[in-house]
Formats: structure tokens, C-alpha cells, sequence
């Protein structure tokens, strides 16, 4: 009986450890993993349809293409995206109001308006105006935008994580506001904006799949091909599914791991 | 507004300690002395030199004092040492090994060479405000300003963050204090004065004011704190 509690129950009467015994996170993860199966097989057991992996199994290599071009994009708008959203909150605590109105206009227009209608204003009229012809520097720029509006957010809320005392005493000693955010306040608020980042590159990833409507190669756009050529309908959005999932898990499990470890040490 | 009217001249002397009621604008005439509040209006004067209130020279001003505050002085991510060599390099232009040795040496003056490779949340609250009064002191300021540097002590470590205050004192550091602590004020006091409702009550020389109050508020104050 014990042992069956032991294996259901999260302990945690008093003396007992918080987290559960590694066979009981085996069989539990197992049998979550089971259920989620035998939930899907029901449902496309109650469809008739038949099954043709063979036809899209010769296309193997766009989703291996696709994925790549998938990650490449997604990783370049993160990076791009820091720059931008660091720029963004700066702006939104500088002196000039100009630069403060600026950008808390424009974290509220991206947010508050959807990523596709974002892709098509931005490829068919600004990359246009701007006769910036390639369409993956596009593509990357546009959600290089789009997230840098989260991640301002994001990088905001860290800095003013660190509190008033803090800066306060770095005034005291005679810091310049540069030394300030240099020495005192990125080092802190970095602990705050590090896990929030990992979770916005998970939303960018899926993000990115937005972009096949401008007919950037990357994933989706690929497995839409497929589908076309084939004449499938599952056969190709399965294999995206899990190709989105191998790249966000693991991401979402390190932010999880950040989470935790910046939690405890502060 | 938080303070009113006050007209304050000390003359020559080393030790200052404001008293009085929560909310009476003691800490806020400290932070404006310490060049890290804007008085709306009048004038700040140390050793005959008016404070410019623009922040270009209030950088410069900030640097020749050395101030401690209540809690959340010492910035967690950065060990004691780091603590304290931080603004001797960035700010005073020391060497690094300089700023080291001149830290290390101070931290052994004040017993806690132990702690010097330590972070924040491994100290005790007192051994940090005493790392916090290192800190301030490694600059060798012309004034040393502490905001009510023990008010979130319990007593035994308030006593050895005290202590360190008075042997500053006997080495003849110029000081300004903000405290609750009156058995310290009275013993560490040149001057006391004591602020209620953002004005100047009554100053004059610590024994004085502390023994033979002249203001009826004053000395309401003083029995009701005392009595315990």
C-alpha cells in the first residue's frame, strides 16, 4: 500500500524529499507518454484513411532541409532580436521622451497585432520601399522585429528587477549611469531574463513557420510541398509536428533548468 | 513635501546624528547631503563649498563621500572583496591588484578577512553592513554618511556594527548618522539634531539635547524612545 502511495503520490510529508524517486519519474513519465499515444491512435483509428508513408518518405531529404533552414532562421532572429529588444529597453528607461514614447508604441503595435499581417506589410511594403530583395534577410528581419517587442519586454522587466537600493548604492559610490547598468544591473537582471529568453526562442521557432507564406523554404513550407506532391495530409504535418518538438523541447527543458538554478542561488 | 524650512549650521565638527520620528525627513536631508536626492530648493554647504545639484558634478561630489544604508548596500552577485575593490577601480582608478591589497588590508582591519571571497547571502547581516562600512570607508571619503546602517540588525549584531562606527569615530572620521540607536547618539553625538515633521527642532551639542532637552517635543520623543 505504501509502496503504491510512493509511486503516485508526490511525497511530502515532513523528512521526505520533495521530488520523487526515479522509479516512480520513469513509470509516471511512461505512462503519461502511453496515455497521450492511446489517445491519438483512438482518434485516427475513428478516420478512415489510408496510410501512404511510402510516398512521402522519398521526400526525406526537404524535411531535413527544411528543419535546418528552420533553425538557421529562428537562431540568427534570436540573435538579432536581442540586439534590438536590448535597444528597445534601453530606450524605454533614456531621458529623451521621444525615444521612451517610441518604443512603448511599438512593443504595443507588435503585440497587439498578428504576425501575419506583420510578414505581409513588412515583405510586400517595407522590405519593398527599402528594395531589399532577399527574401530569408527579410524573413529573418521580420521576426527579428516581431520578437525583439517580447524580448524588450522581457529585458525591462529584468532590469527593473534590481531594486532601487541597488542603484542607489551605486550612486553612492560614485558610479556613472554606464558603470551602473554595466557593473550592477545587467549582471543581476540577467538572471531574471535568461530563462524568459529561452522561452521566447521556443515561440520564435514556431513563429518561423509563419514565413512560408512568403515563400521562405524553411519547414512548413517544405512540408506543404510535400503534401502537394504527394497528394498526403498527415503523412507530411506529422513528421513537422515531431521535427518542432525536437528542436523546442530541449529548449524548453534548459529553460526549465535556468529557471530552477537562478531561482535557488538568489 | 518632505522637508521644510530647515536651517541648519553646524560650524566645525566630526560627528553629526540626526534623531526623531519616522517620517520626519531625516533620511531624506541625509540623501541630500549625500548628493543622492534634489532639494527642491536652498542651498548645501560642506566645508565651505556649495553642493551643485547637476548630476555632471554630483558624480564628482558623491565620490568624496562614503555612505551606508539600511539594508541591500552590497550588490549580491559580486563577492566582498569585489564589493569593495569594484569602485576603488572603476571609480578611483586604482590598479587591480591595488584595489585588492587595499581591500584585503581593510578587511583584515575589521576581522573579516574570512569572508572576503564570500557573497552576500552567505554573510550575516551585520557582518554585511560591516563589509557595506569597508566598502565605504576603502574610498577614505572626506564624509562618511550612514542611513540608519542598523535598523534591520537584531541587537547583537547592531552592537558590532556599531562598534565599528565608534572606532571610525576615534580615528577621527567626520560623520553624519541617521539612527534610532539614542544610548549610540548620545555617546557618539558632537551634535544632535532632531527632525520632526520635515523641520529642524532643536541642535545642539549631543550631551545636551540628549540629557536636557530644550523643546517639549523633543523631550516627548526622547521618554517615549528611552523608556524601554
Amino acid at each position: 500500500m505504501n509502496r503504491l502511495k510512493r509511486f503516485i503520490l508526490l511525497q511530502s510529508s515532513p523528512g521526505d524529499s520533495a521530488s520523487p524517486r526515479w522509479p516512480a519519474i520513469a513509470g509516471n513519465l511512461t505512462l503519461s507518454f502511453l496515455i497521450l499515444v492511446s489517445l491519438f491512435y483512438f482518434a485516427f483509428s475513428q478516420v478512415t484513411y489510408q496510410w501512404a508513408w511510402g510516398s512521402v518518405a522519398r521526400y526525406w531529404y526537404k524535411f531535413v532541409y527544411g528543419w535546418g533552414v528552420t533553425v538557421g532562421i529562428s537562431f540568427l532572429a534570436l540573435a538579432a532580436s536581442l540586439v534590438v529588444g536590448l535597444a528597445f529597453a534601453l530606450a524605454q528607461r533614456s531621458r529623451i521622451l521621444i525615444l521612451r514614447y517610441f518604443s512603448k508604441m511599438y512593443v504595443e503595435v507588435v503585440r497587439g497585432t498578428p504576425l501575419l499581417v506583420q510578414i505581409l506589410i513588412f515583405f510586400y511594403v517595407v522590405a519593398e520601399s527599402l528594395q531589399v530583395r532577399n527574401r530569408y534577410v527579410v524573413g529573418v528581419l521580420i521576426l527579428a522585429f516581431f520578437s525583439a517587442a517580447y524580448i524588450c519586454e522581457i529585458i525591462r522587466g529584468g532590469i527593473e528587477s534590481v531594486g532601487r537600493s541597488q542603484i542607489d548604492s551605486a550612486r553612492a559610490v560614485g558610479l556613472t549611469r554606464t558603470q551602473t547598468y554595466r557593473y550592477v544591473i545587467f549582471p543581476q537582471a540577467i538572471r531574471q531574463i535568461l530563462p524568459s529568453l529561452t522561452g521566447q526562442w521556443v515561440s520564435l521557432i514556431k513563429d518561423s513557420s509563419l514565413l512560408s507564406i512568403i515563400s521562405i523554404r524553411e519547414f512548413t513550407l517544405n512540408a506543404q510541398e510535400v503534401n502537394a506532391f504527394t497528394y498526403s495530409a498527415f503523412e507530411s504535418y506529422l513528421p513537422l509536428a515531431v521535427g518542432y518538438l525536437l528542436l523546442t523541447l530541449p529548449i524548453s527543458m534548459w529553460t526549465r533548468r535556468l529557471e530552477r538554478k537562478y531561482r535557488f542561488e538568489t | 513635501m518632505v522637508l521644510d524650512a530647515v536651517t541648519l549650521d553646524t560650524g566645525d565638527m566630526h560627528s553629526l546624528v540626526f534623531i526623531g520620528p519616522s517620517g520626519g525627513g531625516k533620511s531624506t536631508l541625509l540623501r541630500i547631503i549625500g548628493g543622492l536626492e534634489v532639494p527642491d530648493g536652498g542651498t548645501v554647504w560642506v566645508d565651505g563649498v556649495q553642493v551643485s545639484y547637476s548630476e555632471a558634478d554630483l558624480i564628482q561630489y558623491r565620490r568624496r563621500l562614503g555612505m551606508v544604508f539600511q539594508a541591500f548596500n552590497l550588490f549580491p552577485h559580486m563577492t566582498a572583496l569585489q564589493n569593495i575593490t569594484l569602485p576603488l577601480e572603476k571609480v578611483h582608478g586604482y590598479s587591480r591588484s591595488r584595489a585588492e591589497d587595499t581591500g584585503l588590508q581593510l578587511l583584515r582591519r575589521f576581522h573579516l578577512e574570512a569572508h572576503a571571497h564570500k557573497r552576500p547571502a552567505e554573510l550575516s547581516g551585520g557582518q554585511r553592513q560591516r563589509v557595506a562600512i569597508v566598502r565605504a570607508v576603502s574610498v577614505k571619503p572626506r564624509i562618511l554618511l550612514f542611513d540608519e546602517p542598523t535598523s534591520a540588525l537584531d541587537p547583537e549584531m547592531t552592537a558590532e556594527v556599531l562598534e565599528v562606527i565608534e572606532e571610525l569615530k576615534h580615528e577621527g572620521r567626520d560623520m553624519i548618522l541617521v539612527t534610532h540607536e539614542m544610548g549610540f547618539a548620545r555617546a557618539a553625538a558632537e551634535q544632535v539634531v532632531f527632525l520632526a515633521e520635515g523641520r529642524v527642532v532643536e541642535h545642539g551639542e549631543g550631551s545636551r539635547i540628549m540629557v536636557t532637552p530644550r523643546q517639549p517635543v523633543t523631550r516627548e520623543f526622547l521618554s517615549k524612545v528611552m523608556r524601554y
